[in-house]
């Protein structure tokens, strides 16, 4: 877009700047003290917005979380904290429920990141071709990223409905029986990866195409030189140039799916969703914390779930980037 | 006018064939680097396409059909297809239901809201990132993409607290003021403008004598200003769509439009009909969004991860 008119504007706008004016000595110090003042300082104001409000809605809540996982602060009484140590934690550990959580988490983490993260890198490859209309096919696999969780939770809740659902309908013409999706352990874990594949999916694409192109082109005319066939181009070339991009995109994925909140709450909603299916068969950690303390109203209890998390996050970290350096190592 | 006919016109009935093309020829410049390889793609490319594509359609559609029937005629055994003329009716009931009137209000303040806090902290701290040198300057941006690992659960305990304490407790403040910046818009705003601002125009600036506030004002924002384009869009489909938070935040009363949403499936006997009547109302205006600016959204994404 039109970057060079208004510099242009802005450089040539005050032609009397340049003369210089006639100044004393000792304003001229002061004024280049005020000018190095200036330097000084401006970047650190700049930045400061950021880093005040990452202190104070970031930052302190982290740590404070900790602290208040060692008392009992209850929803109905926010400014009473009884300390109570580590009884928190234990609760929490003891709690199968809160296992449940963990490998529900865990379990729809990898079956909804790594078809995704699949089908975007195949898209993405097949959008890499010359392609007519190609901004339109971009767009139309990106509109689902403009749907909100709430929406996309609630109409694909619709469709997973154990009867009157639009999927037992469909499946039912291929003979299949009907299945309670939300029921099941596996098949409501399916559906919510499902919600998550369907808006994220596009998303990943984009990030991949752009990385795929951003891939010299010499690299695929040396290997076709030596003969090499489009698919072994596509693992010999494209893949390893996209590795630290496929990194990056399993670092977001993860992390996303650490998070999963609106899908399970809604994916029946109410007092069910609330805790994550009648048997907790699709409760995840958000939710769980959800259920402890906004359900329940006990925020101790809520906050040693956040830290949980904390510890899961770091340990999801540090496999991430002993397979990076792992994989580093095998391709070297 | 013949003459012009003949020499645009293969050039034409490339464009027509494309349904619905949102195309220009200018965007194709962009392949250039790859251009070797090049290769046209197959029918098999477009068939897949078109499956992707109907997929990511279709439940967009059918909320469409489900907020236009009635919750007997959706929940049937034989699901609809087309839509029907229960429309109005179940957005009139979404609206009453759903205080809807109110979320809209209030998802509009909070998005907007959000979305220029960002665009003005965010230029300003990425300019600094990308262009002053200062102590720290390393160790503080590996600081800023750091923090784009930590979830929100982690802080929401204390969060719902201290929100309380300060007396925003179920207010729109509670949900604005933690989101005023974004790790992703500082680090997104440095990357465009490590490359789009050259030095010689800071240091034009700086010979005509301004400042640095100056500079920013007069420079940087003008030079920064497709890519805030592209982050306020960025920013905005977030906000909108946020639900965690805000449904932790805020209380039925005063609910954006997410929330509302949330509430209304949660009610005692929902409706699906309206609840998905609801549900276009939360959606429609950013699919207008889309529509409309789409392209810029899809580079701006492009853009942002190309160079991370």
């Amino acid at each position: 877009m039109a970057t060079t008119t208004p510099t242009r504007g802005a450089h040539g706008s005050r032609p009397g700047r340049h003369a210089p004016k006639p100044m004393t000595a000792r304003r001229q110090a002061w004024r280049s003290r005020l000018w190095r003042f200036d330097d000084k300082a401006s970047p650190y104001a700049y930045i400061a917005p950021f880093f005040l409000v990452f202190g104070a809605f970031g930052l302190y809540p982290l740590v404070y979380t900790g602290w208040i996982a060692l008392h009992r602060v209850e929803m109905t009484g926010l400014d009473q904290m009884e300390w109570v140590g580590w009884e928190n934690f234990g609760n929490i550990l003891q709690d199968s429920e809160f296992w449940t959580a963990v490998t529900n988490t865990f379990v729809i983490g990898v079956i909804s990141t790594v078809p995704q993260l699949m089908i975007a890198l195949g898209l993405a490859h097949l959008l890499n071709y010359k392609l007519r209309a190609s901004t339109f096919w971009r767009t139309v696999i990106l509109t689902p990223y403009a749907t909100s969780v709430a929406s996309a939770a609630l109409v694909f809740a619709l469709v997973f409905r154990a009867d009157g659902g639009l999927l037992n309908w469909v499946l039912g013409f291929f003979g299949a029986g009907e299945t309670n999706w939300a029921n099941g352990h596996w098949s409501s874990n399916i559906a919510i990866a499902v919600i998550v594949i369907w808006r994220w999916t596009g998303y990943n694409t984009l990030i991949y195409l752009a990385a795929m192109q951003a891939v010299p082109s010499d690299l695929y005319e040396a290997a076709s030189l030596d003969g090499a066939s489009r698919w072994q181009q596509f693992r010999n070339v494209t893949i390893p140039s996209l590795r630290p991009t496929i990194l990056f995109t399993i670092v977001i994925s993860t992390i996303g799916s650490m998070q999963l909140f609106g899908e399970p709450l809604l994916l029946e909603g109410g007092q069910i969703g609330a805790q994550g299916g009648t048997e907790h068969q699709y409760e995840t950690l958000s939710i769980y914390l959800y259920n402890y303390g906004w359900n329940l109203g006990h925020l101790g209890p809520a906050a040693a779930v956040a830290w949980a998390m904390l510890v899961l996050l770091l340990l999801i970290a540090a496999i991430n980037w002993l397979i990076g350096r792992f994989v580093r190592k095998t391709a070297a | 006018m013949t003459t012009t006919h003949t020499v645009t016109a293969p050039d034409r009935r490339r464009v027509s064939k494309t349904a619905g093309s949102h195309d220009e020829p200018p965007r194709r410049s962009r392949f250039k680097q790859g251009a070797g390889r090049q290769h046209h793609a197959g029918p098999f490319a477009y068939i897949a396409l078109a499956v992707v594509g109907l997929g990511s359609l279709f439940p967009l559609y059918w909320t469409l059909v489900a907020a236009s029937r009635t919750q007997d005629e959706v929940l049937d055994t034989t699901p609809p297809l087309l839509p029907g003329g229960n429309l109005f009716n179940n957005l009139e009931a979404a609206w009453e239901q759903a205080s809807l009137g109110k979320a809209i209000v209030n998802t509009v303040i909070v998005s907007s809201s959000i979305t220029l806090a960002t665009l003005f902290f965010c230029t300003l701290a990425g300019y600094a990132f990308a262009k002053m040198r200062f102590k720290g300057r390393g160790a503080l941006m590996t600081t800023v993409i750091a923090t784009l690992t930590i979830p929100p659960q982690l802080s929401v305990v204390p969060l719902f607290m201290m929100m309380s304490d300060i007396g925003w407790g179920g207010q729109l403040e509670s949900v604005i003021f933690p989101t005023l910046v974004s790790a992703f818009g500082v680090f997104f705003m440095r990357q465009y403008l490590l490359e789009a601002l050259p030095y010689e125009l800071i240091e034009a600036g700086r010979v005509d004598g301004a400042n640095n506030l100056r500079i920013v004002w007069s420079i940087v924002l003008p030079v920064a200003r497709p890519a805030m384009m592209v982050l306020g869009m960025l920013t905005f489909v977030q906000a909108w769509n946020d639900f965690f938070w805000p449904y932790l935040a805020l209380n039925q009363q005063n609910p954006t439009l997410q929330v509302a949403l949330g509430q209304l499936s949660a009610s005692y006997v929902p409706d699906q009909s309206i609840v998905m009547a609801g549900a276009l109302i939360s959606t429609l205006p950013l699919l207008v969004v889309f529509v409309i600016f789409g392209k810029q959204i899809v580079g701006g994404i492009m853009s942002g991860a190309v160079k991370g």
